[in-house]
């Protein structure tokens, strides 16, 4: 689990970057707290061939993304 | 579940917001020009915060004080639409006062060059090409900052706020506009860019508009060269050229297109200063997470880093003006400029390096 929250941009999208380009793992969750980041790591993780799932729970964000 | 869609179709569903965005402000910028604004000015947020040092007296600059409903405007826009869209949260404490030394260098930065991020794409617009010697060194800017966010750089975690914590800039915003009517309290221009301004109710609707779509789209000058060094991600990228097409039509419709280097409406033509105050702003934008209209939303949104950073900004822009660093059409300040800039960078430097944890 990447814990976001609370970081400014790119922060968010850049921790899932590097989580990917170090184990390419097949799932990766990701909490955040603002939709600019759901934005952001929406668009990388389309551009890296995952499918993104997006739960708000309480004003925070659980990303779900999976190949 | 989201999936890439391909194609044209695929591309308008993922970027009409923010090319929307785009066009909206550069049509907003002509406008605002065509009101009274300077020209290639109708929107600048580092000469707008500027002007509103001057009309609080920080500085004594007797050609650029006035208090700027554009400010106001954005930050309301900002504001009241991520309330509607439930988006609004306060939040705070990411190294707030790195924040503000970072907008004090950002303001010099812009000061010495004659504009913020959106207003060099505004001048690039216009046909000013001393704005692409900007754009050149706000990208290099940009792209030295990226090194310490790939190594790990952090202002560390912002943390929920109370509500009033995050209403009360916004607040004291829209209290300072409305003492800013009552005549001769604060003090005003009567010549130079100052003097020159909208009606204030047009640039107050106009930028609530801005804003309001600006929070939407999250609108970034800095964040979309950003995300093509970092994700080869060009969505933000696309609204800056919208504003360019927005402003470069809206000129040629209003006869306002100049091409060249000399006699642009206040700039100067000193290139190597031009380039180093943008790569300046373009390096502090990075470590800050956005450019200076970005910090203006975020700010509406509830953030009150930024609203710290937005007054770095005007405390910048009343050092700038104190001592001499900032520029005008004549040419650079009377200050030492490029000891300051060098100062600026090595502050940069240090900053990046003391926020960076190395990560394996």
């Amino acid at each position: 689990m990447i814990d976001a929250r609370g970081l400014s941009c790119p922060m968010p999208v850049l921790m899932v970057q590097r989580e990917v380009k170090k184990n390419q793992p097949k799932t990766i969750e990701v909490l955040v707290d603002n939709m600019t980041a759901v934005g952001n790591i929406t668009r990388f993780a389309a551009s890296q061939h995952y499918t993104v799932k997006t739960e708000e729970i309480d004003g925070e964000y659980q990303m779900t993304l999976t190949k | 579940m989201e999936t890439e869609k391909k194609g044209f179709a695929g591309f308008i569903k993922r970027n009409w917001l923010v090319i929307l965005t785009g066009l909206v402000t550069g049509a907003a910028a002509v406008v605002l020009s065509a009101l009274g604004n300077p020209a290639n000015m109708g929107f600048c947020i580092a000469c707008f915060e500027r002007d509103i040092a001057g009309a609080l007296k920080f500085h004594s600059a007797g050609v650029v004080q006035y208090f700027r409903p554009e400010i106001v405007g954005l930050v309301l826009g900002a504001c009241i639409m991520s309330l509607i869209k439930k988006e609004w949260k306060p939040q705070g404490g990411s190294s707030p006062f790195t924040r503000f030394v970072l907008g004090m260098l950002v303001m010099i930065g812009a000061l010495v060059f004659l504009g913020c991020p959106l207003r060099m794409v505004i001048r690039i617009g216009g046909g000013d090409v001393n704005a692409l010697v900007g754009l050149l060194g706000f990208v290099v800017g940009i792209v030295i900052g990226t090194f310490p966010l790939r190594f790990g750089f952090s202002l560390n975690r912002a943390y929920k706020q109370n509500a009033f914590e995050g209403l009360l800039f916004p607040i004291l915003l829209v209290v300072l506009f409305v003492l800013s009517l009552i005549p001769e309290l604060f003090a005003k221009s009567t010549e130079g860019p100052g003097g020159m301004h909208a009606p204030w109710y047009a640039a107050l609707l106009i930028a609530i508009v801005v804003g309001a779509l600006c929070q939407r789209s999250r609108l970034c000058m800095a964040g979309g060269v950003r995300d093509v060094v970092l994700f080869k991600d060009f969505h933000l990228i696309y609204g800056f050229l919208a504003i360019i097409v927005a402003v470069v039509i809206g000129n040629l419709i209003t006869k306002s297109f100049k091409f060249g280097i000399a006699d642009q409406p206040i700039a100067h033509t000193d290139g190597i200063f031009n380039f180093l105050g943008m790569a300046l702003v373009g390096w502090g934008s990075v470590l800050l997470g956005g450019c200076p209209l970005r910090q203006l939303i975020l700010a509406g949104e509830g953030n009150s880093d930024s609203a710290v950073t937005v007054f770095g900004f005007i405390a910048g822009a009343a050092v700038s003006h104190n001592f001499g660093l900032a520029s005008s059409a004549k040419g650079i300040g009377s200050g030492p400029v490029l000891w300051v800039l060098i100062a600026g960078f090595v502050i940069l430097a240090a900053l990046s390096v003391f926020n960076t944890k190395r990560r394996a």
